[in-house]
């Protein structure tokens, strides 16, 4: 092979080469790329997607929900409800916090029970995400915000301008074992 | 001063021993390597379908387990796309670029020696994924989250085997590019090259383009997986889809890599035995180049099924439908070929004639799934495993037989025993046809792919499809008898087999010396 040639070889390598790592670029920058084409057309936004608008909401109804937190006498935490009832319309995605703090200086298991009134409530109160699914585990002195989705269910009777939600919050009974 | 060192170390012929092999770089020793390779993977591979074909001969569980079978799909996916005919495609174009172009080797004799010898690694690494707790990847060929990021150690193996598949692909293709633009024989100008340089020319351009994207798609995979990113998962803000659209944009071209280097053989072999030229040279390569500029447009095609909007499904369905005019022109170029020529029928042409006639049929079928209401129905069913396996294996694999019977000569300087080279053409032609035309009407039927069980009303189809299969699978054994007698001995190949035949590579003696064009040849 010519010098000439292996020169021009060269040369081509490169830029071929330059090519391929500007194509890895590529790849990664159809990331954002995609984004933004999503907020240009409006497609695959996650709020239309999200379990509220796929719902028939029902505006005509709002109901009030006094969410209330206890904790038994003598178990050393804290459960703080959202200070506001919220207002909720049969059907809408409801997003609310609780805080949960240990104020003991050993480690924690905490499990949350819900009681509801009117009792007959339990039935449509369904619940997306709630911090009552699973046991919590807090570190001495730990402080968590947690969070409780939910949607009151359309065939929730009428006549029911308020109701309420109390959860307890108790130390584990399996917390001893471990 | 570097030309005239060359020149002296390459005075003598081949070095001999195991380290002849590891060190060579020699295109020809490593176009055999490539194909070598190919061929061990094809019988790996092809052993887990003969599996998969066995486990669906009836239906309930029988064999393996439905894990088992599931890792079984996707490594016989991964390997007969990335180590079966990706290499063996590259092995063509080592052995036959140089020669076709009248250059006496590839421009990087070095880096073509690392490109093949990275490819036993990457092998290697999903072989003893197998092996790993949990198995391999089991989450098909495609790679698709949420399921892929939640496997096991065998996963992240996976991942870099194809980093290395990516890194080995992308350097052949330097190596190819350069070589055809660079170091052509003096008159050999584009449109005199040969069809199967400039398919290959446009598939190295491809493959350039596209295995950096899927190197970048399996990186996000893998720091998903290991470094908490949020890519593909949606708990997150990320999102799955968004993988299958840069996997596809990876994927649709990568069908055409697959494709293209064999509608350069065949485009060599009809007219050989056509004795008549290419019809419409020069539309044939505008052809192929549209295909590949298409196939850049049309990804999503693939995933009609992920909730897209009406305009995109019809944007993709028509640009999809498109493809088919350049597709259109290449089979009737061939057919035209063939029109009014002295036709023999040995065993290169047997195939790709057969070539033409079946991968026409994966192409309708392949219209057929682009309307996107019809592909809605038939998509992830028997209906899309039939079209796939027509274009790759009656398209892609059947051309590399056909090439392989068509440069045996050249390769091996005898001719291959041309009866046991007609049975293996009828046996495969036929049991391929047995194997994968019944798939068709299970897909119809709703027969959903990636499942080792199926309802009972599908066994008739599914027992003919198995029998198929076995027969598909042991006819291959045919041929590599044929292609080990050919080696080891023979009727002597002249330097111009086939009476037909036009091209550089027929004024070389048979067996191609080991140095060849070391003075380049004049073209008129």
């Amino acid at each position: 092979m010519s010098t000439s040639v292996a020169q021009a070889n060269r040369v081509l390598l490169r830029r071929l080469s330059l090519l391929a790592l500007a194509m890895f670029g590529f790849g990664f920058a159809l990331v954002p790329l995609y984004d933004v084409l999503c907020d240009i057309t409006g497609l695959n936004r996650g709020d239309i997607q999200a379990l509220a608008r796929n719902t028939q909401v029902d505006y005509s109804r709002p109901v009030r929900v006094d969410l209330v937190a206890s904790v038994p006498q003598g178990v050393p935490m804290r459960l703080t409800a959202p200070s506001r009832p919220v207002t909720a319309h049969p059907g809408e995605l409801v997003q609310t916090e609780f805080v949960l703090e240990n104020l003991s200086d050993r480690p924690l298991i905490a499990q949350a029970i819900p009681s509801y009134d009117p009792p007959l409530m339990a039935k449509y109160f369904k619940k997306i995400e709630c911090f009552c699914f699973r046991e919590q585990r807090l570190a001495p002195g730990e402080r968590r915000t947690m969070p409780l989705m939910f949607v009151l269910d359309q065939a929730m009777p009428a006549g029911l301008p308020t109701i309420a939600m109390a959860y307890t919050m108790y130390e584990s009974p399996s917390a001893p074992k471990r | 001063m570097q030309a005239h060192a060359l020149e002296h170390e390459h005075g003598h012929g081949a070095p001999s021993g195991l380290m002849r092999w590891v060190t060579t770089t020699n295109h020809k020793d490593i176009g055999t390597l490539y194909l070598w390779f190919a061929a061990v993977m094809f019988l790996l591979a092809g052993s887990m379908a003969m599996a998969i074909r066995a486990e669906l001969f009836q239906p309930g569980l029988q064999l393996v387990s439905p894990d088992f079978f599931n890792q079984l799909t996707t490594l016989h996916g991964l390997i007969m796309v990335f180590g079966v005919i990706m290499p063996a495609m590259t092995g063509f174009a080592n052995w036959q670029v140089p020669l076709m172009i009248g250059a006496p080797d590839m421009a990087f004799p070095r880096m073509n020696n690392w490109s093949f010898w990275i490819l036993p690694a990457a092998a290697i690494l999903l072989v003893i994924s197998l092996f790993l707790p949990g198995g391999a990847a089991a989450a098909g060929w495609t790679l698709y989250p949420p399921l892929f990021i939640q496997g096991g150690i065998s996963y992240d193996l996976t991942i870099f085997a194809i980093h290395i598949l990516g890194a080995s692909s992308i350097m052949g293709s330097l190596n190819i590019i350069t070589t055809i633009l660079n170091m052509r024989a003096p008159g050999m100008t584009l449109m005199k090259m040969p069809l199967f340089v400039w398919t290959w020319l446009i598939t190295a351009f491809l493959l350039i383009a596209v295995m950096p994207v899927l190197a970048g798609a399996v990186t996000m995979l893998l720091t998903d997986r290991n470094f908490d990113t949020h890519f593909f998962n949606a708990a997150g803000g990320g999102d799955p889809v968004l993988f299958q659209h840069v996997f596809w944009f990876f994927g649709h071209p990568e069908v055409y890599i697959l494709i293209l280097p064999a509608f350069g053989i065949v485009s060599q072999i009809i007219p050989t035995f056509a004795r008549k030229p290419l019809f419409g040279y020069a539309s044939m390569v505008y052809a192929t180049a549209s295909i590949a500029i298409l196939s850049f447009l049309v990804w999503a095609h693939h995933m009609f099924t992920v909730g897209m909007p009406a305009v995109g499904q019809l944007y993709f369905m028509y640009a999809t439908m498109l493809i088919a005019v350049p597709t259109g022109v290449k089979v009737f170029n061939w057919v035209a070929t063939m029109w009014r020529g002295s036709l023999t029928f040995e065993t290169p042409m047997l195939f790709a004639i057969a070539f033409v006639a079946l991968f026409t049929i994966g192409g309708f079928t392949g219209l057929v799934l682009a309307m996107a209401p019809v592909d809605i129905q038939l998509h992830d069913t028997y209906y899309v495993v039939a079209h796939f396996h027509y274009v790759l294996v009656s398209g892609a694999l059947f051309a590399i037989y056909a090439g392989v019977y068509y440069w045996l000569p050249k390769w091996t300087g005898h001719m291959y025993n041309e009866t046991l080279g007609k049975w293996h053409f009828w046996l495969s032609m036929i049991s391929f046809n047995v194997l994968f035309f019944p798939q068709h009407f299970l897909g119809l039927a709703g027969m959903p792919r990636r499942i080792p069980d199926y309802a009972v009303q599908f066994t008739e189809f599914n027992m003919i499809s198995s029998i198929g299969g076995f027969v598909f699978g042991a006819s291959q054994i045919l041929m590599l008898i044929v292609v080990l007698q050919c080696i080891r001995g023979g009727r002597k190949a002249e330097a111009k087999p086939w009476e037909g035949a036009q091209g550089l590579e027929w004024t070389v003696p048979s067996p191609a010396p080991y140095h060849t064009f070391e003075t380049p040849p004049v073209v008129k």
